[in-house]
């Protein structure tokens, strides 16, 4: 443009802090023992990928064991039947209680969210410790469970079977009801940090999207994680007093304990999206160079999301002898809280629409997560609907429904988040085109997976059943090369980013050109985020260039 | 860039403030200001109370059901609870919270006599509580009033029936021309010991924490300036309070 | 949002404005009113009033309820987010038991859409059952005179 006026986001950069958070402080109880939200986020990183890998190892166990009829490999039987239901079980309970429901908003939240606030640290970084020590405490016994003999109760634990069965059923559940304290402590910490340690100017609507999805969330893992709580007391306590409320032979209600059990479980898959829906909302943004269309509807629906999602958790109970009544109330709302989550889909197209789009490896996952979500949250309302959920409950349709969301969202945009963050964090870049190159594998092997199954469910297969008929096998079989192909895509993503780690630490401040606070710092950020308070001057996501007079 | 900034020393006060008055011992440097920090506290503390109502109220909730399964053994059985003990417990404390505002109180004017006198009369409003919950447990225990699987008192107008331990289901299943019984007496119990048992754990350790605060109180912490954990406390103790507000209706008084 | 000259301002009694709501004369006020109401709902717990003693009960515990959280944890004269905070907590705990209410309250009311009478398939050629018939369609039962 014009002479004296440039527009580069490396123009003006600091000089590289000597000092930053990563080697500050050394030694073993600088890290175990720090208040630091962005090295409690590293941690919490560590921690909810490698439960990612547990989790996904069982997970190819699982389909491995199903790859024949036969459950033969290499003429061995690979699982038994009781040992199949022990691993599909600790499939589920890893992934969803040690690692998806803490794994954005503990790890990428807690790094990013004061950044983004221009903040020192959130509101409570002793309790932010005290949320990370519950959830290691919670993964240990959940190890623990496992070594003596795990679970084999699906990770919904319903009764009677929970309350009946032989095992560990109740470490297991004390496993979980630490691993809620440790997610409510979190939420708690996020709501106060957003409420009051905002930098000077920034109103709420001056707020990134990223805190506005944080915040939703945060304000789930308050209310609805204390109900699973209780529930799970309430197990514990019908296994071994048998107070009689959920075991029909003592006089208890099993459909009570669904009740009990899905008023925090469904909110609690919305815990799992709108992080994710989060970090969608920074990325297209910043990959688009253009500010975001309908900055409040996207706000707003964050929130509606969230209360909404605590109205309609009886359409995980249709068949399960609800009565007629709730079933349709229930099936009539779910198709009310569909409604937020369109909006978002059609303002983060709009807002690509005549961006300047770049496609760097977190737009591609970007772009991704609107094909999985499209598909993941469309075959939800199906299941919502009454007359096709007759047929669908129980089947692999719901497994393909909920792995689109879970996994094709959630994931995907975890994997996005953490590669535009990568450079803040580590002060590394990636190496760009294998990035590429897992992100393809990512997205065949997902899709090989799971769209398959949807096949598989709508023909009848059942969920969780270990035999199956014939005709279902090439499907099946089908599924399970695509898990592979999945598992390839992951490791190549892993190792090529942990391969950067060994690059000396040249990242900019700002290799996105992205608008929001933590941009402003040095990668990675020095102990305490910034040099001076930043005041917030601009609207967020104003990419008009910055006039910096050479 | 472009923003502008305040310049700040290290330890995250504004120049100009730097030489007001002496940097007070608990102010944490992630927050600008001792009232900013105050607030946050507070909203910590109400988020914390928000969960425990929803903790409790699963119990309520769990509560509720039961009693619409089984209306004439709730009744029945709630007669073997002796309603002026349950009336003195909720007397007491109404009296606790009410010592404990005025604890708050005086943190606040920094009057140090009588905090620690009126924490000591919260702490021993408390102990009263307790002490008559457990004559009203053990008057349960000899009785045979217990829960679940444990109850074993005989004089009800329907029998309870005893279900088998787990896992042998098929052995115990009644005969076809045995008696009816119901669980109906035995879910009671389990849901009277499970409520007032989690509220007298939630007395246990507000208990401790306010002896904690009282030693705290003693060696003059608290004053204007500061007086953030009495009245964090204190929103905990009303706490205590409000569940056995709604505790003691439904147990005592139901018709 | 606060500007830079408001950080500096922390006089030694910054919370002295909110002495100015009463103090101990409101407190005690709110104690006997407590007090009055607990002999009430005690009182009124030895009449009959049927389904209302439970309604009558709630409701005063509300009632009492609601001077804790007004009058001794402060929300009267506090910031209005801390209300915010504790209305959430109530209105979704009420919302749990309302449906879980509205669930049992209801169960075996089949909806009126729902019965419209099927005939009873024939059985299979030597599959007579040995006892007693269960029929699934009540309306069916109800026509052919038998018990469910």
């Amino acid at each position: 443009m014009d002479q004296g006026i440039a527009t580069s986001p490396h123009i003006g950069d600091r000089p590289r802090p000597k000092k930053n958070y990563l080697n500050e402080t050394k030694g073993f109880w600088s890290w175990a023992a720090t208040l630091d939200h962005k090295r409690i986020g590293i941690m919490y990183l560590v921690g909810v990928l490698t439960s990612f890998l547990m989790g996904g190892i069982f997970a190819l166990l699982v389909r491995l064991t199903l790859l024949t009829p036969s459950h033969k490999l290499f003429g061995k039987v690979l699982l038994t039947a009781e040992q199949y239901n022990r691993v599909f079980t600790l499939h589920g309970a890893i992934m969803v209680f040690l690692f998806i429901i803490p794994a954005i908003p503990a790890s990428l939240g807690n790094f990013v969210l004061p950044l983004m606030l221009g903040a020192k640290d959130v509101a409570f970084p002793r309790l932010n410790l005290f949320s990370f020590y519950l959830w290691l405490t919670g993964a240990i016994m959940a190890i623990a469970a496992m070594v003596f003999g795990a679970v084999d109760t699906g990770w919904t634990f319903y009764t009677p079977y929970s309350t009946t069965t032989d095992g560990p059923v109740t470490l297991m559940t004390a496993a979980v009801f630490v691993l809620g304290f440790s997610s409510i402590f979190t939420g708690l910490n996020f709501i106060a940090t957003v409420h009051k340690l905002r930098a000077p100017g920034m109103g709420w609507f001056d707020l990134p999207l990223f805190i506005w999805g944080i915040y939703a969330t945060a304000i789930i893992q308050v209310l609805a994680t204390p109900v699973l709580g209780i529930t799970l007391v309430l197990l514990m306590l019908e296994r071994s007093f048998g107070i009689g409320i959920f075991d029909p032979r003592i006089g208890g209600d099993p459909v009570l304990f669904q009740h009990f059990f899905w008023f925090y479980s469904h909110p609690a898959v919305y815990i799992m999206i709108l992080p994710g829906m989060a970090i969608i909302s920074e990325l297209i943004p910043t990959f688009s160079q253009k500010t975001i269309f309908g900055y409040r509807a996207i706000a707003y629906s964050s929130v509606s999301l969230a209360l909404v999602s605590f109205i309609v958790w009886g359409h995980h109970m249709f068949v399960a002898g609800q009565s007629q009544l709730a079933t349709v109330v229930f099936s009539a709302l779910t198709f009310l809280v569909a409604i937020p989550s369109g909006v978002k889909m059609f303002n983060w197209m709009l807002t690509m629409h005549k961006g300047n789009i770049k496609l760097d490896t977190p737009m591609l996952y970007a772009i991704s997560f609107l094909t999985m979500f499209a598909i993941g949250g469309l075959t939800g309302i199906f299941l919502g609907t009454l007359a096709t959920d007759v047929h669908l409950t129980d089947t692999y349709f719901v497994v393909a429904h909920f792995h689109y969301v879970m996994v094709g969202s959630t994931v995907t945009a975890f994997i996005g988040g953490l590669h535009y963050w990568w450079p803040k964090m580590t002060g590394r870049m990636y190496s760009e085109a294998w990035g590429r190159v897992g992100c393809a594998l990512w997205n065949i092997g997902f899709n090989m997976t799971f769209l398959t199954q949807f096949f598989l469910g709508s023909k009848g297969m059942p969920r969780r059943y270990y035999n199956y008929l014939d005709q279902f096998q090439p499907l099946h079989a089908f599924s399970t090369v695509g898990s592979w192909i999945l598992g390839l895509g992951l490791f190549i993503t892993a190792a090529y980013l942990l391969a950067s780690l060994r690059k000396p630490m040249d990242a900019p401040d700002n290799p996105w050109n992205g608008t929001t606070l933590e941009w402003k710092t040095s990668s990675p950020p020095i102990m305490h985020n910034f040099e001076e308070q930043p005041v917030l001057e601009r609207e967020p996501y104003d990419y008009r260039p910055v006039l910096v007079a050479k | 860039m472009s923003t502008t900034s305040v310049d700040l020393q290290t330890h995250g006060h504004p120049a100009a403030h730097a030489g007001e008055h002496a940097h007070d011992p608990h102010h944490q440097h992630h927050f600008t200001t001792m009232e900013q920090q105050f607030d946050t506290s507070k909203i910590g503390m109400w988020l914390f109370l928000a969960t425990e109502v929803l903790l409790f109220g699963g119990l309520f909730v769990g509560f509720g059901m039961m009693q619409a399964r089984y209306p004439r053994e709730f009744v029945e059985a709630h007669t073997h609870l002796v309603r002026w003990q349950g009336a003195l417990n909720t007397v007491v404390l109404l009296i606790s919270s009410f010592t404990m505002v005025l604890a708050v109180q005086a943190a606040k004017k920094s009057e140090k006599g009588k905090q620690v006198l009126f924490l000591g009369l919260t702490i021993l409003c408390a102990c009263i509580f307790l002490v008559v919950k457990y004559f009203e447990y053990s008057h349960k225990y000899e009785e045979g009033w217990l829960p679940g699987r444990f109850y074993s008192y005989k004089g009800d107008s329907i029998p309870a029936c005893h279900a088998a331990p787990p896992g042998e289901a098929a052995a115990a299943a009644p005969a076809a021309n045995a008696a009816p019984c119901t669980n109906g007496y035995a879910t009671f119990f389990s849901f009277y010991f499970m409520m007032t048992g989690l509220h007298g754990f939630h007395i246990l350790a507000g208990i401790a924490v306010l002896t904690w605060i009282l030693f705290r109180a003693k060696r003059g912490e608290f004053s204007a300036s500061y007086y953030t954990p009495v009245d964090l406390v204190g929103l905990y103790w009303h706490l205590v309070d409000l569940i056995w507000i709604y505790l003691f209706p439904l147990y005592y008084l139901i018709q | 949002m606060s500007h830079p000259a408001e950080l500096t301002a922390i006089p030694a009694h910054a919370h002295e404005h909110e002495h100015d709501h009463g103090g101990t004369g409101v407190y005690a006020k709110t104690l006997i009113g407590l007090l009055i109401l607990t002999a009430i709902t005690v009182a009124a717990a030895s009449f009959d009033f049927g389904q209302g003693n439970v309604v009558i009960a709630l409701f005063v515990a509300t009632i009492k309820a609601s001077l804790v959280v007004l009058f001794f944890m402060h929300l009267r004269w506090d910031k209005p987010v801390n209300a915010i905070i504790a209305m959430a907590g109530f209105l979704f705990l009420g919302v749990f038991i309302m449906f879980c209410l509205l669930d049992f309250n209801a169960r075996n009311n089949y909806l009126p859409s729902n019965l419209h009478p099927v005939p009873d398939m024939p059985l299979a050629p030597g599959t007579a059952p040995a006892g007693e018939v269960l029929h699934t369609n009540p309306a069916a039962a109800a026509e052919g005179g038998e018990k469910k």
